[in-house]
């Protein structure tokens, strides 16, 4: 190893040291043999192949910062920058698709790497590389702990965006005419799916001052007899508003689920399909569709 | 409190202000069921949307008189029962079965001319 070359003049002085002491002297040590130990890292990582979406210049310019981040808590002993880069190399890492264990896998490399310099250094006096390993150890600990905890932080805060992101986007209700809503409900239905897209159809038909509404299940899956009773009560709670609900696209899965569970198939206006339900509405509200070649031979 | 009760052509409209005690759901079916009769009403419509709760017995007070206003020749809407209301009462099992619905007054008149413009009179 290179960086074993070193061989520090002042291990006496700091024999009777405290921790905080100790620590002023591996900051000092860190400081000095920066270049060495950031290439000596970014190399290891390579090798291990992890940060595999990253190039190499890419990983020496992390590498830096990093390491400068990680000397500074050393040093200070404060974490918030630390915390602070953290968070932000996690932003700029997840999309492209950095994994937590290659994260936790470069911090534990770079906390390795620092142990070797320390053993190369102090290797004659086995007493005192005991004690500076006391004074770096937890620290060190603590930094691993900080990167990591704050690059699942990030992923989980990215995690709940998206959800909240698809959760909206899944349930539009739109409307097509006067008076007439769609709802096409795609994915997974949840109870607590289920229910803001009560809410949201509510709202929506005395928004729009709706009369029909189509709810479109083309796109659902499955469903389980907590989702079907609250379909049936969403149809019913319409009903209170003044709306007719008409539901389109039942497979037969579903179909058979609603049979088997005894659903109340009464009070469900089902038709086959979305074209047939928007028809049925037409009808419901007065329209009537004629194509335009039928209209100019009338006239 | 009484509910006033408005006559406009064919039709009476009785507009709910406040909560109402069950006695005063009781008084207010009484005299819209007698008040059909003396107007020659086609038509009742009930606005409920100042209320923010629809408990069961005031759901079966409104059921029960738009039975019993049927029997006397007319037809009754509920309007504008708020969505939160209308969430409650179905998770309850009140659905109100029976009873024509609509969003609010205007669609209650516009529900009624459609389906008492055909309707026989009594005369």
């Amino acid at each position: 190893m290179k960086i074993a070359k070193d061989q520090s003049p002042d291990i006496q002085e700091i024999v009777s040291g405290s921790t905080a002491e100790l620590l002023r002297q591996l900051v000092a040590h860190l400081r000095q043999n920066r270049t060495d130990l950031r290439e000596e890292w970014a190399r290891r990582i390579t090798q291990a192949k992890l940060l595999t979406a990253m190039n190499d210049a890419e990983i020496f310019a992390e590498a830096t910062s990093v390491y400068d981040n990680y000397v500074e808590a050393l040093e200070t002993g404060t974490f918030e920058a630390l915390q602070a880069y953290a968070r932000n190399l996690s932003e700029r890492i997840i999309p492209r698709g950095v994994q937590t264990d290659e994260v936790v896998g470069i911090v534990l490399l770079l906390r390795d790497v620092l142990a070797r310099s320390l053993f190369a250094k102090y290797q004659a006096d086995f007493n005192l590389l005991n004690r500076i390993l006391d004074a770096y150890e937890p620290a060190a600990n603590r930094i691993a702990n900080t990167v990591a905890v704050g690059f699942v932080q990030e992923r989980e805060r990215i995690i709940r965006q998206q959800q909240d992101a698809i959760r909206e986007l899944s349930t539009p209700v739109l409307q097509v005419r006067e008076r007439l809503l769609i709802l096409p409900i795609i994915g997974v239905m949840d109870p607590q799916r289920a229910r803001q897209l009560t809410e949201q159809l509510l709202r929506g038909i005395r928004a729009n001052r709706a009369r029909v509404v189509v709810i479109d299940i083309t796109g659902v899956a499955a469903i389980d007899s907590h989702v079907a009773n609250h379909l049936v009560q969403t149809v019913e709670a319409s009903r209170l508003l003044g709306a007719t609900v008409i539901v389109t696209g039942l497979s037969p899965e579903i179909a058979q689920t609603l049979v088997n569970i005894g659903v109340d198939l009464g009070k469900m206006n089902t038709v086959g399909d979305l074209q047939g339900g928007i028809e049925e509405a037409e009808r419901l509200l007065g329209y009537k569709v004629v194509p335009l070649t039928e209209t100019t031979a009338q006239d | 409190m009484p509910v006033p009760i408005l006559k406009q052509s064919r039709y009476l409209i009785a507009t709910i202000q406040s909560a109402l005690g069950d006695a005063d759901l009781l008084r207010l079916r009484d005299k819209l069921v007698e008040k059909v009769g003396i107007e020659r009403s086609k038509g009742v419509i009930v606005d409920v949307t100042a209320l923010d709760v629809l408990d069961s017995f005031a759901s079966r007070t409104v059921r029960d008189l738009a039975y019993t206003i049927r029997l006397r020749g007319a037809e009754t809407v509920i309007v504008g029962i708020q969505p939160d209301v209308a969430f409650a009462m179905v998770q309850l099992g009140i659905t109100l079965e029976g009873v024509a619905t609509a969003l609010d007054l205007e669609e209650g008149l516009a529900y009624l001319d459609e389906n008492t413009r055909h309707g026989h009179r009594a005369f």
